[in-house]
């Protein structure tokens, strides 16, 4: 039996039951025993000093890519759940791009065990929607989720087929899961490897326009109106996603949507001379995209804060700008990231911050955990939303080091997270 | 006088312009001019029976073309061989290149021969850059991509200046697929930083979306070009860019945007014609224009083996007011 664990005095911010008052809260058996007011210390059990520290349930990162199976050298799943751990998060859930594809009952076994296997962060695999991810058949998603599979995307690619996308949308309906789309026009993309714009202009890269995501937004939207499926955006990157978006709710469609930290800080003049740590799909775009997504987040129109966690080996990034890989590492930055743009700047309050990588990331996708309450999941995320530092990107726990934002001071910091009960991560 | 003087120790005393030449953004009206000005002196040389002056004797150059170029990569052997350096040509086929090295590791081997300097041309945008960063080396970028050529921006400019003298106020058209070409973007920079007024004609589908963040002016019709500028800079219409679909057939764009020696003789003024090469008869440009007497198309060919030597000189660390003496004396 392990030990009991109290988390005495920090500030609970548990926006699933309302609450925001200092106090302690209590794990015992992998659950919340107690949460809030003055506790008691039980015997035997490890005391953790919250003081000036904020409590809240354990942060959860729907968009990962942990590159297990096929490219262990870059991360593998033990690495991507320690990382994300040291990031503050108690759950991802990995994406299914990897080799082979993560689209049967084996692989999305073997990605679950894995993750039981490190013990840092929990990972619940994703499922592909089509076999591949090559958009012409549909993956056994009813045996997938039998293995432990939360959703289905065949994210990196679209769904091309707007037929295969209708069926995977009532097909996933059946069983209560979400469809998570990456929105890409790849006609209108192609070859594109930087938002199209000023910047591409000046550099001679071939831009990525605004409508190559935003057509499969609305396309997408529209399905899911016929459907009554639940349609998931990943990473949200322009305005006028955000407004369509918000047509579809307006309309009651099931519709939800992601964007990454990286998209609510930082625009396309990162890319400065060619640095390849900015590239990334869908690209950095403009403030004023910037400023749709923080608005979007603020008012709910954007659901959930992600990072598309996208570790490279570094000379795969050390090369032409237009042959390197997109993608950068982000759950170690993210809660630094998302402190600093959004909460010190007045975009979200605390509890708007916890609710947006918390509450409805388990909302949304049907996970355990994302409060506080007694008898929930024991994950907690303790971070010191306050806390000064430099991003050091040697001294990630993820194998990956491209990251724009080496260098950078952040304010806010995960000190302690805890899986089940257990602390997994505790800040030096 | 002393014409090895200057170049005792070439990398420390880097000049003017800095460790590498990597385009005209970057670059100040002041250096632009110091470029052109050095230029001049060196044209005399290629004049000569001897066309060969020992500015850079010891000093080793490698050529690393990525791209077929012939007249880019013999204008800087060139002016390479006729200051004295010694020079190698990479080419990307029949190289460790093409056995799929990384540009990182062909860059760091080429150092560690010890070389002096690379010419660079390269596929894409922002090799230049990024050679530069990993080396000690002097870098020439020789066209990265679809962003700079900036020996080829300085030539077209010496041209001008030859011609029209101070450029302040002057109005330069680039005509045809600006979306692609490194030579426009080369020449809209260095154009600007002088102070002449720069625009931008051809079919939308091949200006860039956000040209007008440029700082240039865009001519939907080649006819309104023709009556607002001093000289037209014709791109090449990369025949390659035809399988993008760009645009629907060579025939109409000649048709709608070719340089004619009809649309040239309604223009109000003298128009330079300008070429950065290849040509396609026929199509961005007529024949009759391209060799006919407002064509500046080979005198741009013979400046850009001066403008050349007087970057190299510069980098090497040679000063510009010794330009001439470093040449050896004019007579």
């Amino acid at each position: 039996m392990a030990r009991d664990l109290l988390l005495r005095g920090g500030r609970i911010v548990d926006p699933s039951q309302g609450h925001d008052a200092v106090g302690d809260v209590l794990l015992r058996d992998g659950k919340v025993e107690a949460c809030g007011g003055s506790l008691g210390t039980p015997d035997g059990a490890e005391v953790v000093d919250c003081a000036g520290l904020v409590v809240a349930p354990g942060m959860i990162d729907v968009h990962v890519h942990m590159r297990e199976p096929g490219r262990e050298d870059v991360e593998t799943i033990a690495s991507g759940a320690h990382s994300a751990a040291a990031g503050g998060f108690t759950a991802v859930c990995a994406m299914p791009n990897t080799r082979p594809v993560t689209d049967n009952q084996a692989t999305v076994g073997f990605v679950k065990r894995q993750g039981e296997a490190a013990g840092f962060a929990r990972v619940y695999p994703y499922g592909a929607i089509s076999l591949s991810q090559k958009g012409e058949t549909l993956a056994e998603m009813g045996e997938m989720i039998t293995a432990g599979a939360v959703a289905f995307s065949d994210d990196g690619y679209p769904v091309q087929s707007a037929q295969l996308m209708r069926t995977a949308l009532e097909y996933a309906r059946t069983f209560g899961v979400p469809v998570a789309e990456h929105c890409e026009d790849m006609t209108l993309a192609h070859a594109g490897s930087m938002n199209e714009g000023a910047v591409s202009a000046r550099l001679g890269l071939k831009g990525i326009p605004d409508e190559a995501e935003e057509i499969y937004v609305i396309r997408d939207i529209l399905l899911a109106k016929r459907t009554g499926g639940h349609i998931h955006l990943c990473h949200m990157s322009t305005k006028g996603s955000v407004e369509l978006i918000r047509w579809g709710k307006e309309r009651g469609v099931n519709v939800t949507a992601e964007v990454c930290s990286h998209h609510i800080s930082l625009t396309d003049e990162r890319v400065g001379q060619y640095d390849t740590n900015a590239k990334m799909n869908p690209p950095l775009r403009n403030d004023e995209d910037v400023e749709a997504l923080q608005q979007g987040l603020a008012d709910g129109t954007i659901d959930l804060l992600v990072t598309d966690h996208a570790p490279h080996h570094y000379d795969e990034k050390e090369r032409e700008f237009a042959d390197a890989p997109n993608g950068i590492v982000g759950l170690e930055t993210a809660l630094g990231v998302n402190c600093t743009w959004l909460l010190h700047r007045g975009v979200l309050s605390l509890s708007a911050l916890i609710d947006s990588m918390s509450c409805k990331p388990a909302k949304v996708f049907g996970l355990p955990g994302g409060t506080l309450r007694p008898g929930s999941i024991g994950d907690v995320t303790v971070f010191n939303p306050d806390q000064p530092w430099i991003v050091d990107p040697s001294r990630f726990k993820s194998k990956g080091r491209n990251t724009p934002y080496g260098g950078v001071s952040l304010t806010g910091q995960a000190r302690l997270t805890v899986v089940g009960g257990r602390v997994v991560y505790r800040a030096e | 006088m002393n014409p090895t003087a200057p170049l005792s120790t070439p990398r420390a005393s880097a000049g003017s312009l800095g460790k590498d030449l990597l385009g005209l953004e970057e670059l100040s009206a002041e250096q632009i001019h110091v470029i052109l000005d050095t230029a001049v002196p060196f044209k005399e040389v290629s004049e000569r029976q001897i066309k060969k002056v020992p500015t850079l004797r010891g000093m080793t150059i490698v050529n690393l073309f990525f791209e077929a170029s012939t007249r880019t990569r013999v204008s800087f052997e060139f002016a390479e061989k006729r200051l004295s350096a010694d020079t190698v040509n990479v080419a990307s086929t029949g190289s460790s290149v093409a056995k799929g090295e990384t540009l990182v590791d062909t860059a760091r081997n080429l150092e560690a021969m010890r070389i002096d300097m690379v010419v660079i041309r390269h596929p894409a945008s922002g090799a230049a850059r990024f050679l530069a960063e990993r080396i000690d080396s002097n870098v020439v970028n020789a066209g990265d991509g679809t962003h700079e050529h900036p020996t080829q921006g300085l030539l077209d400019i010496l041209t001008l200046r030859d011609k029209l003298g101070d450029l302040a106020g002057r109005r330069v058209c680039i005509v045809g697929d600006v979306l692609h070409s490194r030579v426009a973007r080369s020449n809209i920079h260095g154009l600007q930083k002088l102070g002449a007024e720069v625009a931008v004609c051809g079919p939308r589908s091949l200006l860039p979306n956000a040209v007008e963040e440029l700082g240039v002016q865009v001519f939907n019709r080649i006819e309104a070009a023709i009556e607002w500028a001093d000289a037209l800079n014709v791109l090449r219409l990369q025949l390659e860019r035809m399988q993008g679909g760009y645009i629907p057939s060579l025939r109409e764009y000649n048709r709608v945007f070719g340089v004619t020696s009809e649309r040239l003789s309604r223009a109000p003024r003298e128009l330079l014609i300008l070429h950065p090469g290849p040509m396609n008869r026929g199509v961005e440009i007529d024949s009759d224009v391209a060799d006919g007497p407002h064509s500046v198309i080979l005198h741009q060919v013979t400046n850009g083996v001066a403008v050349r030597m007087a970057v190299l000189y510069l980098l090497a660390g040679g000063r510009p007011d010794l330009a001439d003496a470093a040449k050896g004396g004019t007579r």
